[in-house]
Formats: structure tokens, C-alpha cells, sequence
């Protein structure tokens, strides 16, 4: 457990602290529920990507296919809090397309669905 | 599906996933390695000292925060679907992100290896008080196997309805089997309400 101080302001914190600097003290007003596997997508008639920071830039590329939130956070490597409010950014521009609902248990036939899929891999 | 944005020639997949929890070092990440199509991911998630999701960044300098790491597979089910495991992190403590994985999932694996079986009761005791199906995966350690699945079923107090199999967690179709076993466990599960 690093102090506070460490953890903010340590340069050998590294990388992370440009992400962090730039959602600092950022709230997500409006935002949609995001969960781990809440699937997202970067939308085929996104706006003008030239006022969008590097990271923005590098999410939307990654989105080119869907993929959970969790996903996004690991290969963009930061914290889900961080990657949750750049895609908040990016819903907000139309840019990037979520799935709404909350994680539901599934039913049968999804069951069944997910069974057939895994006696097959 | 319905999605935020006006984009309606897109579709995103369904997600789902299954816990594979346990007590330290059991073998979760190696469960999840073994049947995952990718390697396994790691995220942070961070957390106040109280366990508590940090879900605004406002204020969050006031705060004594820490960092808990998730590991997570996925199995690309077909077009529509998709598969999400992820290991529960190894600290006990941090119930909140329990929460936040057993939500909506299809249920839960809880590896016991039989030398330390009691690394493996706070699982237990989670996924029973929420009523989230779950099997019990022995992971045999080389020559490790200590006990029989009746006696792991004993030494666990475990009702008799909840599944008891021995796996390898390192082997592909034995972890399939697994994730084979609580799929059918739940779908049995859900039959029965
Ligand atoms: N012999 C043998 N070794 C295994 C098996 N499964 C895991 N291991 C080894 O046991 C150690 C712990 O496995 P992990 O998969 O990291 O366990 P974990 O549950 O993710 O551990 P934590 O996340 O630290 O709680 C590793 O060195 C694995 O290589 C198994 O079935 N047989
Ligand atoms: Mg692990």
C-alpha cells in the first residue's frame, strides 16, 4: 500500500499519471451504469476525432470490434475507474455505442447457448 | 438490444460471465489461462481502504485508496455471445468487488485445493448466502489428492445438491469440463425455481 502522496504525485508512478491527471476530479454526470463486461463499441459515424486526447483516440481504435470495459481498461492499461470515464467522454460524443442493461442472470436458452459454446472450444 | 447512441447498424454481443473463485494460490489464474481464447487480462479497480468502489474521481486525493488486480479470460461463444472468467482476487477482503463479479453471473467455480480446504470456506460462505449457484472444483496438485470427492463434500459441510469434481486446473478439457459442470448446475438451477 503506497501513501497518498506516492501514489499521486510519484513520477515513478509513471504512465499512470496522465490518465489520472486527466480525469482529476472529473465526475460522470449522466453516465450509463458501467460494468466489467458491459460491451462497447466505437460507433461507424463518429465525429471529427482531431479535439480527442491520445487516449480517447486509442479507445476508439480499440473499439473497432466490441468489447467489455474491463477489456479496454487492461489493454489501454489503466485503472477501471480511469477507462469508465473516458468512455463516459466518448458515449456522451455519440462516439462510442453501449450496451444499456445491468448484468442480468441469464436464461435458459442463453444457458444453453453458452453450454454449446464451451463443449466446443 | 438497445444501445445510447442513434448508430442502429450496430450490434454489440451479449455478455455473461463465470466467478472462479477460491482461496490463495488454488489455481484461479491458471483456470482461467487454460480455457480462456487469450491470454489472460489484468485490470485494477481501485478501491477506498474500506473495500469501497472509488466511482468518481472528485475528491478522490482525500482518500486513503488501494489498488486490487482482477484477472479475466474470454471465450468468444458465437456472434451474439460471449463469455467472460474472472479469478477473484486473492484478498478476502475486498467483498465489494465480489459483488460487483457475482452480479448477473452464470454462478461460480470455487477451486479447493485439499491441502489448505479451509482457504476455501469464505468462498463458500459468499456464493451460498447469495444463493449464486456454484460447484466445488478439487484442483489435484500432483499427487496432492489427498481426499475422496465424499470427503471433500463432508469436510466442506456441503449440501448435496452442489456438485463436487475433481479437475486439473492447468488442462484445458479438464477445466472445460468444469465450466461444462456449474453451466449445467445452473441451468438445473434454474429449472427448479
Ligand atoms: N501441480 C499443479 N500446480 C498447479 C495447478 N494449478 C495451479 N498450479 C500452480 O499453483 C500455483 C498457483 O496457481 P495460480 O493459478 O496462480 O493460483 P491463484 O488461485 O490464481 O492464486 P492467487 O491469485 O495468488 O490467489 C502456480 O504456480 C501454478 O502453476 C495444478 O493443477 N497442478
Ligand atoms: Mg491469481
Amino acid at each position: 500500500m503506497t501513501s497518498r502522496e506516492d501514489w499521486w504525485y510519484d513520477e515513478a508512478a509513471g504512465p499512470l499519471v496522465r490518465p489520472y491527471a486527466m480525469v482529476r476530479g472529473r465526475t460522470r454526470p449522466n453516465a450509463p451504469d458501467l460494468h466489467l463486461v458491459t460491451q462497447v463499441r466505437a460507433s461507424s459515424f463518429a465525429s471529427d476525432q482531431t479535439s480527442l486526447t491520445v487516449e480517447h483516440r486509442e479507445i476508439m481504435a480499440l473499439c473497432a470490434r466490441p468489447l467489455s470495459v474491463a477489456e479496454v481498461a487492461a489493454y489501454l492499461d489503466v485503472p477501471l475507474v480511469v477507462v469508465k470515464v473516458l468512455l463516459s467522454d466518448l458515449i456522451e460524443r455519440g462516439d462510442v455505442l453501449v450496451q444499456t442493461s445491468t448484468p442480468k442472470i441469464p436464461d435458459r436458452d442463453l444457458l444453453q447457448a453458452v453450454l454449446d459454446g464451451v463443449r466446443g472450444i | 438490444m438497445v444501445f445510447v447512441g442513434s448508430d442502429g447498424q450496430l450490434t454489440v454481443p451479449t455478455a455473461v460471465k463465470i466467478v472462479i473463485a477460491g482461496g490463495f494460490g488454488t489455481g484461479k489464474t491458471t483456470m482461467v489461462a487454460s480455457v480462456s481464447e487469450i491470454p489472460p487480462l489484468r485490470t485494477e479497480e481501485l478501491l477506498t481502504e474500506a473495500g469501497v468502489h472509488v466511482d468518481d474521481l472528485a475528491g478522490i486525493e482525500g482518500k486513503d485508496t488501494t489498488t486490487v488486480a482482477l484477472d479475466f479470460g474470454r471465450i468468444t461463444i458465437n456472434t451474439k455471445v460471449v463469455l467472460y472468467l474472472f479469478g477473484t482476487p486473492g484478498q478476502n477482503r475486498f467483498w465489494f468487488m465480489w459483488d460487483e463479479l457475482a452480479t448477473g453471473a452464470i454462478g461460480a467455480v470455487v477451486l479447493v485445493d485439499t491441502r489448505r480446504l479451509d482457504s476455501s470456506f469464505p468462498s463458500i460462505d459468499f456464493f451460498e448466502h447469495r444463493a449464486i449457484p456454484f460447484i466445488v472444483a478439487v484442483n489435484c496438485f500432483d499427487g496432492s489428492q489427498l481426499y475422496t470427492v465424499d470427503e471433500v463434500r463432508h469436510a466442506l459441510d456441503l449440501d448435496e445438491q452442489i456438485p463436487v469434481i475433481l479437475c486439473d486446473a492447468r488442462d484445458r478439457e479438464s477445466s472445460k469440463a468444469v465450466l461444462v459442470e456449474l453451466i449445467q448446475h445452473s441451468m438445473n438451477r434454474l429449472a427448479a425455481v
